[in-house]
């Protein structure tokens, strides 16, 4: 294999990965401070790139033409529409059922994701078609042989390091950080050291769906069509890659993703077999993973089995 | 006496009113079944073919000449195989639907097949084009009204050989209709002798991402992406093609003969090839007498690319349930006699595997956001040429 092909296949691998970890740190903010798995949260991201195309095709008709002006706003109108709807998800859906067993936000919340699949389907008009998505980042590329690099991927992918990077140092560096870490450490302790507890959930929820969006606008953009099953594999992959990283680590979850992205470029490019059976191989790794590691690859400091 | 002719009159009114009543509802109803993917990737095309087929019911009942009342049960296969299986058991264990007109996809037809047999539940297949569907056994039950994918990867390997074009990477999806095209179209191709398959490719009927199996393509440099799979998976293939400055001809199959295709390419979606049995519905026999009535109905959805082959099976049924009467092994009986029948679609044959034998293949190109058949098209006048052509 030549350099060029290596590059490319590193790039495409990367690119997966980047989407993948912004859905997994999702699902590990959410169980970091209710012990919860919210599976509706792919879908949320399947909405959000819908907000972010009917948005564009508004402002279009509206007249704007400056692509880098309707990236922004259709990012921003993205991502507050998901946090709020996070928000919502959290205060009226997850919240209630603190009490009941985990099992039951569990299924809850897959029915709330195949509402919301089955709503962008029916309610947008054609929804069951695949839907072009504009492409907004420059195109131009420089074509090295067999690598193609393309600047809105190098765009796309400097967002996403910048975004996490962000989250990491919102986690860490800030009284919102702290406040939500000591959430996910101890409930009982945060609530009377004065945290007010239902405000850290739902801001914790709004960041997880707006990073939702925020993946859901790039795969978009990345892909130039969405339609409305794209949620449900991501939720599912991210999902993954979040237990395999360590439910709990946003360092797991980033690495979960990037890791599973890697498995699937490698069982395509050097498994003996037929393409198709790329996700048996990635899923089968996980399994392999969660048998030696249970907690994930980043454990806990208090590991608990999920 | 003016008064009592009033009264006369007026009950006379009434009655005849009544008995007309009464003999609208002594039609005795009939229910006839219709199956196709209403949910999913490819629910446009179960949408436009139900359409399709309840414009043949709505028609037939609006006619006074009918001699019973239809119903159109409506089931859903998603696609899927083993949805397929329970809506064709739940169809045909009902004895009350008589027959039915079934089926889009190849994977949940060639599923479903076995279950009509064993109810001895007679059906039309609409828009699958599997051979094994009809060819697999000798049902008495199963009939087609499309032709299967044989005719058009022929037709396809011909135009691909007669363009000159050499080499050809296969992109399939795993299912049995993927599967079959990739069979089929690599014989045709073998048969021709002047092109290669360089490399081959399953992936499954739901991927999102292509870039690995497209970056290995890639490095096989082929002229033409062969891709035999449905609308979904065709445009993110194509769109992916673009992003890695893949430039082949992209050579897709009836799977991809939807406008949904070209909504969800833009204008990437010019040049692409496709092939499908029959001829384009505006050159049917009853095409526009179709395409008006359709229109009439205001139906949110186009019929898309088999509607009139729904609308063909659903009619041919109940012309067999008006001949024979309501009764499922009559109906198997008369359709083992159709032979030159005419339909919106052109004649209709039946084979001795229930299969119409339609001839006739149609090549398309799509040239500025539009199906164009190839040779009344630029790219085949030399006006425009395809990637790589010559």
């Amino acid at each position: 294999m030549n350099a060029g092909l290596f590059a490319q296949y590193v790039m495409n691998g990367l690119m997966l990965g980047m989407m993948y970890a912004l859905v997994a740190v999702g699902f590990t903010l959410f169980f970091g401070v209710l012990d919860v798995i919210k599976f509706s949260h792919g879908d949320v991201l399947t909405v959000g790139a819908f907000t972010a195309l009917a948005t564009y095709v508004g402002l279009t008709s509206a007249g704007l033409n400056s692509n880098w002006l309707a990236l922004v706003i259709i990012l921003a109108v993205a991502v507050m529409a998901m946090a709020a709807l996070g928000m919502l998800i959290a205060r009226y859906l997850v919240m209630p059922l603190r009490s009941a067993p985990a099992l039951n936000t569990l299924l809850i919340t897959l029915m709330l994701g195949t509402v919301l699949r089955e709503c962008v389907r029916l309610f947008y008009p054609q929804g069951a078609n695949p839907k072009p998505f504009p492409a907004l980042l420059p195109r131009s590329s420089i074509d090295l042989g067999a690598f193609n690099l393309r600047l809105d991927n190098v765009l796309m992918l400097s967002a996403g390091v910048l975004t996490i990077v962000g989250l990491q140092f919102l986690l860490n560096r800030t009284r919102l950080g702290l406040a939500i870490r000591a959430v996910a450490q101890d409930e009982e302790t945060a609530r009377t050291m004065g945290i007010n507890f239902t405000a850290i959930v739902l801001i914790t929820f709004a960041i997880g769906s707006g990073l939702a969006a925020f993946a859901g606008v790039m795969n978009g953009l990345y892909y130039n069509e969405i339609n409305f099953g794209i949620g449900l594999y991501l939720g599912v992959v991210g999902f993954a890659a979040a237990i395999i990283g360590g439910l709990g680590s946003v360092y797991g979850a980033v690495l979960g993703g990037f890791l599973f992205a890697g498995l699937q470029t490698v069982g395509t490019v050097l498994m003996p077999f037929a393409s198709a059976y790329k996700d048996v191989f990635a899923f089968a790794v996980v399994i392999a993973i969660m048998a030696w590691r249970p907690t994930g690859l980043i454990r806990e400091k208090i590991s608990e089995r999920v | 006496m003016m008064k009592s002719g009033k009264l006369a009159g007026a009950v006379i009114a009434t009655l005849v009113i009544t008995l007309a009543a009464a003999v609208a509802e002594a039609k005795d109803k009939v229910k006839v079944g219709y199956i196709g993917p209403l949910t999913g990737g490819v629910s446009v095309n179960g949408i436009g073919g139900r359409n399709s087929a309840e414009l043949a019911v709505k028609l037939r009942n609006a006619d006074a000449k009918t001699k019973y009342d239809y119903e159109m049960i409506v089931l859903d296969d998603e696609c899927k195989p083993n949805v397929a299986v329970q809506v064709a058991t739940k169809m045909a264990a009902d004895k009350e639907i008589i027959a039915g007109a079934t089926h889009y996809c190849s994977a949940a037809a060639i599923a479903a097949v076995d279950t009509y047999h064993k109810f001895g539940f007679p059906v039309i297949v609409w828009g699958a084009v599997l051979p094994d569907i009809t060819y697999r056994n000798k049902y008495a039950e199963i009939h087609r009204v499309n032709g299967t994918m044989i005719n058009q990867n022929d037709a396809n390997a011909e135009l691909i050989h007669k363009l000159g074009f050499k080499t050809i990477a296969v992109i399939h999806d795993t299912t049995d209709y993927g599967k079959g095209h990739n069979e089929y179209f690599a014989k045709a191709i073998e048969r021709g002798g002047k092109a290669k398959i360089v490399g081959t490719f399953g992936v499954t009927a739901d991927q999102q991402d292509f870039t690995a199996e497209l970056t290995q393509i890639k490095a096989l440099n082929p002229e033409v992406i062969y891709f035999g799979g449905l609308t979904p998976i065709g445009v993110r293939i194509r769109s992916q093609m673009d992003k890695l400055g893949l430039n082949a001809v992209f050579d897709g199959t009836s799977g991809i003969v939807s406008d949904a295709f070209i909504q969800g390419l833009g204008p990437l979606a010019e040049g692409t090839l496709a092939f499908r049995e029959g001829a384009p519905t505006n050159k049917l026999p009853g095409g526009k007498f179709f395409m008006e009535n359709y229109n009439a109905q205001k139906y949110d959805n186009p019929p898309e690319a088999y509607g009139a082959f729904a609308y063909a099976a659903m009619d041919m049924l109940i012309d067999t349930i008006e001949k024979v009467g309501p009764d499922r092994k009559k109906v198997i009986a008369e359709l083992a006699n159709v032979k030159d029948r005419d339909s919106i679609v052109g004649k209709i044959t039946f084979d001795d595997h229930g299969q119409n034998m339609v001839p006739v293949i149609t090549k398309f190109v799509i040239q500025d956001g539009k199906f164009v058949e190839w040779d009344e098209s630029e790219y085949a006048a030399g006006k425009r040429k395809l990637p790589g052509q010559k």
